[in-house]
């Protein structure tokens, strides 16, 4: 008769040398692991606590500017540096890591020849036109810029006039972006409540959208390039196809006040917007509804937001005259991490994600401290919206089939597309 | 706690009941083949054409064995995409299920070919039957180090033995009637404690690692340490009679003398459930690995399985026509094992809760090792019964032990091919081939652990700890869509309740009070009694409705009834 036991000898199974690794065996047999939904749904439980317990967004303030910020620009090549402009015409560039402003443009009135000259920066060039500049935009891979105000001036480095010039309608141009992907195209918004696109090596601006409410600040997607999103003065951000301008393929709703500001992380999966009510918020780019919100007592109306180059941090610039500088993931360990601890971070985000639907976790992981004031200015919203649906559905109700319509919600805030 | 969720209208997917497990595996291997059958210029085609045939059918052989273990790594059917009319989900979903594939393939490639450890087996030859075969000539047979795993330990005075032994499979426990409890190391056959309480031992039983264990003794179960201090006695459990460690929840079940049921989370301490079983004092308990459901075999031929958080039992089977003897659950969660006095062994089948074999013989006492094969130990006799196929199980090998040795437990060991029994004079171990899984996972279950691997453990064993409400028959449902109930008609009484709760409601109404002399107290009241009777006449409406149809019923069967039976229909007031 032919007969086997298990014997393990102990040498194949332990280490040899104290200075070795423990062996480690592993068999994946089902069999062998009971509770296993289970236990993934307790670490998804202890993982969504964790979260928000480690949950500590905001980092620092910059603080120096005399009145509110207004604007701010990044250098896209820059990793550590931001610019800031206030209300009072003061220019300041801020080392975000130390932050320290490394200089600052001085007030045209306050010129003073007894302060060092190593604070003050002497501007390269200066270009003067006929009218008021609201906003301005370089290109992403050439030798122009643009500037908006009553038109579109498009100039190069080298010229003191612009060399072209773009005009549909009367009315103010508010923001210009140009398009990341592509160098020529540029997109603007006008007080008109309409957004324009441009092609420099066209004539003539291409399309033209009406909505129902200006948009305050436009950004391209840049990984998509040919999607884009505007910051509309009806507390939503719209996001379009350029090649289908008739519906918003995204209608993210979630500021109860006008939004002032928006800006792409460099990975394109979502965006930053700031608004008029005191917030910010994080978006993904396909989301309706905001996956973060960022707000502090001392934080008045945010006026301006970008997302850092590295896609790690944002920077805010409000009325309370300070930036703040804030993480982009509330809760991520910044710094090196070692293989390990960033594995078991995917882990418990994948985890997180797989039971994310269930009760417990989806209550914990949804909920965000909101000040009382938007809180209820969102209860209100919701209020009135509610009550608007209800009486649109009952007009369709009593009214002949086919008499009323129905717009589909992306379309609605489009009045006409040119 | 709620662990399943509410139905998203656009994830509620239907699994199909064919198997779709092709949507998840990638290309079988065979047709992944290199292309071996290339001719090379100077090899003839003829040639060529053989070997390739040759080849194909190896590697053929070698895939479908893949891919059957494949399907043990799956878990389960993937779920139907072509419900789903969301695009964007469906691609989501499909890219999911490809992973899992992956997996599942990685796993069962690991197993082919990673695994240390080869099972045990026994071959008879020519016309000699497995049964037949006693234990000295299987230690004649084997190698040294498993030819020293049998013994005999043989302890007259201190009462029938119960033994344990810890989930790695290295540490065992004895504890024997008159209170005398040992644990030692298996592997290098140490005694690491041993100690006289001085009362009676009626079940010993680890908690979480070999550092402690409880000891069902008289009055009260204690816990141990293992130098042998005492570290508590739970007051709260009574005299018990049996005990139980549910792993992963750190509950301690016990069932005692009044047959209740305790359940006690020792981790923290706290008691979570105690309940009257009400079928009398029974010392048959089990609990199941699969799904940690309680199984108690009462002195009716009941067997009923608890869960700490329902009073009643989940399921109560009649088993047996005499009361029960023994239980065992298989480690996979599908086959339950019961013994009774009525002569009959029963191999149950725990999803249909129905009879699969039925098979005669007594059973003191029933254990179920990694691999399935089924130990009955039967006054001095133990017969271990294997798996013939289709939940057959057929007699495998027999120990017979001296005639005066009662067998009062069998307990297979984890990860060794070795069967542990306790009887009346000791305790023997004895050598089953291919009883115990050879391949351990050491972050699962590890006999080498050292006291960091062992401390390290424990603290992510606490971490994962489950909830008690976590316990459930088919634990695989946690996290998926709940169907959506259709609520039920609600009793008068529930309905009497709504209604005084409306009825409050509208009393508590403030009204405006009206200027400029329009506020009189009648008018005031007039409003408030309208309110009160407009939130009762919804109820009264609900109430008439009711009452009108049974009359209705009522009437059209008195019609039906034939002329001789119509003065049994209900007495008309006359």
């Amino acid at each position: 008769m032919k007969v086997k036991v298990i014997s393990r000898s102990a040498e194949e199974f332990t280490r040899e040398r104290s200075q070795d690794l423990q062996k480690v065996f592993r068999n994946y047999d089902p069999k062998l692991r009971t509770h296993e939904k289970a236990v993934e749904y307790t670490r998804a439980l202890t993982a969504a606590k964790l979260e928000k317990i480690f949950a500590r967004p905001f980092i620092g303030a910059m603080d120096g500017h005399i009145d509110a910020v207004s604007c701010m620009a990044k250098n896209p090549n820059h990793l550590k540096g931001i610019f800031s402009g206030s209300m009072d015409g003061d220019i300041r560039l801020w080392d975000i890591a130390t932050s320290i402003r490394l200089w600052k443009v001085p007030l045209l009135k306050m010129m003073d020849s007894s302060e060092s000259d190593e604070n003050y920066s002497k501007p390269l060039a200066v270009y003067v036109w006929k009218h008021a500049f609201w906003a301005v935009d370089h290109q992403w891979d050439g030798p122009l810029f643009a500037t908006a105000g009553s038109q579109v001036d498009i100039w190069d480095h080298n010229r003191s006039e612009p060399i072209n010039t773009f005009e549909w309608g009367k009315d103010t141009v508010i923001s210009v972006r140009f398009n990341p992907g592509e160098p020529d195209v540029l997109a603007t918004s006008a007080s008109d409540r309409s957004i324009t696109l441009y092609d420099l090596r066209m004539s003539s601006p291409v399309r033209k959208l009406i909505m129902r409410t200006k948009t305050n600040a436009i950004c391209w997607n840049p990984m998509e390039p040919m999607n884009f999103t505007a910051a509309n003065e009806d507390c939503s951000c719209y996001s379009y196809d350029t090649r289908k301008l008739d519906e918003a393929k995204v209608v993210h709703k979630d500021h109860v006040s006008a939004v002032m500001d928006i800006d792409y992380s460099p990975t394109g999966r979502e965006f930053v917007t700031g608004s008029y009510d005191r917030t910010v918020r994080i978006f993904p780019y396909n989301g309706d509804h905001s996956r973060e919100i960022y707000h502090t007592k001392r934080m008045q109306r945010v006026f301006c937001v970008r997302y850092s180059c590295d896609g790690s941090y944002l920077i805010s610039g409000s009325d309370d005259t300070n930036l703040r500088l804030w993480k982009a993931k509330s809760s991520e360990q910044m710094g090196v991490l070692l293989p390990r601890e960033r594995k078991k971070q995917e882990y418990l985000d994948a985890v997180k994600e797989r039971y994310k639907h269930l009760p417990e976790v989806k209550r914990i992981v949804r909920h965000r401290h909101l000040p009382k004031p938007i809180y209820k200015a969102a209860t209100l919203r919701r209020t009135m919206i509610e009550a608007e649906n209800k009486r649109d559905q009952k007009r369709k109700a009593h009214s002949a089939p086919g008499s009323m319509p129905v717009q589909p919600f992306r379309k609605r805030r489009i009045i006409k597309e040119e | 706690m709620s662990l399943t969720g509410r139905p998203a209208f656009s994830s509620w997917v239907k699994p199909k009941p064919n198997s779709s497990e092709r949507r998840r595996l990638p290309p079988t291997f065979g047709e992944q083949l290199p292309s071996a059958g290339e001719p090379t210029a100077l090899s003839s085609t003829h040639e060529i054409m053989d070997k390739d045939r040759l080849v194909t059918a190896v590697e053929q052989e070698m895939s479908d064995e893949l891919n059957l273990k494949t399907r043990k790594y799956l878990r389960g059917d993937g779920a139907n995409l072509e419900t789903l009319r969301d695009k964007k989900l469906k691609g989501q979903l499909a890219v999911r299920e490809k992973l899992y594939g992956q997996s599942a393939k990685a796993a069962a490639k690991a197993e082919k070919w990673l695994m240390p450890t080869e099972e045990g087996y026994l071959e008879p030859e020519g016309l000699e039957k497995t049964w037949m075969v006693k234990q000295e000539s299987i230690i004649r047979e084997v190698d040294v180090i498993s030819s020293r795993k049998p013994f005999d330990m043989i302890l007259p005075e201190l009462g029938p033995y119960n033994l344990e032994y810890a989930s790695s499979g290295r540490y065992m426990l004895v504890g024997g009637r008159k209170g005398h409890l040992a644990m030692m190391d298996m592997m290098s056959m140490d005694l690491i404690k041993e100690f006289q309480v001085r009362e009676t031992v009626r079940d010993v039983v680890f908690l979480h690692n070999e550092q402690f264990f409880a000891v069902a003794q008289k009055k009260y179960p204690y816990i141990y340490n293992r130098h042998g201090t005492e570290i508590h006695c739970l007051v709260e459990h009574g005299a018990p009679l049996k005990l139980q460690f549910l792993d992963k929840h750190f509950l301690l079940a016990s069932v005692n003398k009044f047959a209740q049921l305790h359940y006690q989370d020792v981790s923290t301490g706290v008691i979570v459930a105690n309940y009257r079983t009400g079928l009398g004092r029974t010392d048959i308990m089990r609990v199941n690995p699969y799904n940690a459901v309680i199984g108690l075999g009462h002195a009716g031929g009941k067997v009923t399985m608890w869960k700490p958080t329902s009073v009643k039992p989940l399921v109560t089977m009649l088993c047996h026509h005499g009361p029960v003897t023994a239980v065992a659950f298989h480690s996979g969660g599908q086959l339950m094992a019961t013994a009774g006095m009525d002569r009959k062994i029963k191999l149950w089948d725990l999803r249909k809760f129905g009879v699969l074999n039925t098979y005669s013989g007594h059973a003191q006492t029933m254990d179920f090792s990694q691999k399935g094969l089924l130990a009955i130990g039967n006054g001095s006799q133990v017969q271990v019964w294997r798996d013939s196929g289709n939940q057959e199980y057929e007699k495998y090998m027999s120990h017979a032990m001296v005639k005066g040795y009662q067998v009062g437990k069998v307990s297979f060991r984890p990860y060794e091919d070795v069967l542990g029994i306790g009887h009346s004079m000791g305790i023997s171990s004895i050598l089953i081939p291919g009883s115990g899984e050879p391949n351990f996972d050491t972050w699962v279950a590890n006999p080498y652990e050292t006291t960091k691997q062992r401390r390290e453990k424990e603290v992510h064993a606490l971490l994962d700890k489950l909830q008690p409400e976590t316990i459930m028959l088919e634990p695989s449902k946690i996290g998926t869509v709940r169907p959506p109930r259709r609520k039920e008609r609600s009793t008068k009484k529930e309905i009497e309740e709504e209604m005084e709760t409306a009825v409050e409601a509208a009393k508590s109404i403030t009204f405006k009070k009206k200027t400029k002399g329009r506020n009189k107290p009648s008018k005031r009241a007039a409003k408030k009694e309208e309110e009160v009777f407009k939130a009762k006449r919804l109820f009264l409406e609900q109430q008439q409705m009711n009452n009108d149809r049974p009359l209705k019923k009522q009437r059209i069967v008195e019609a039906e009834l034939p002329k001789a039976l119509q003065r049994f229909s209900r007495k008309k007031a006359s």
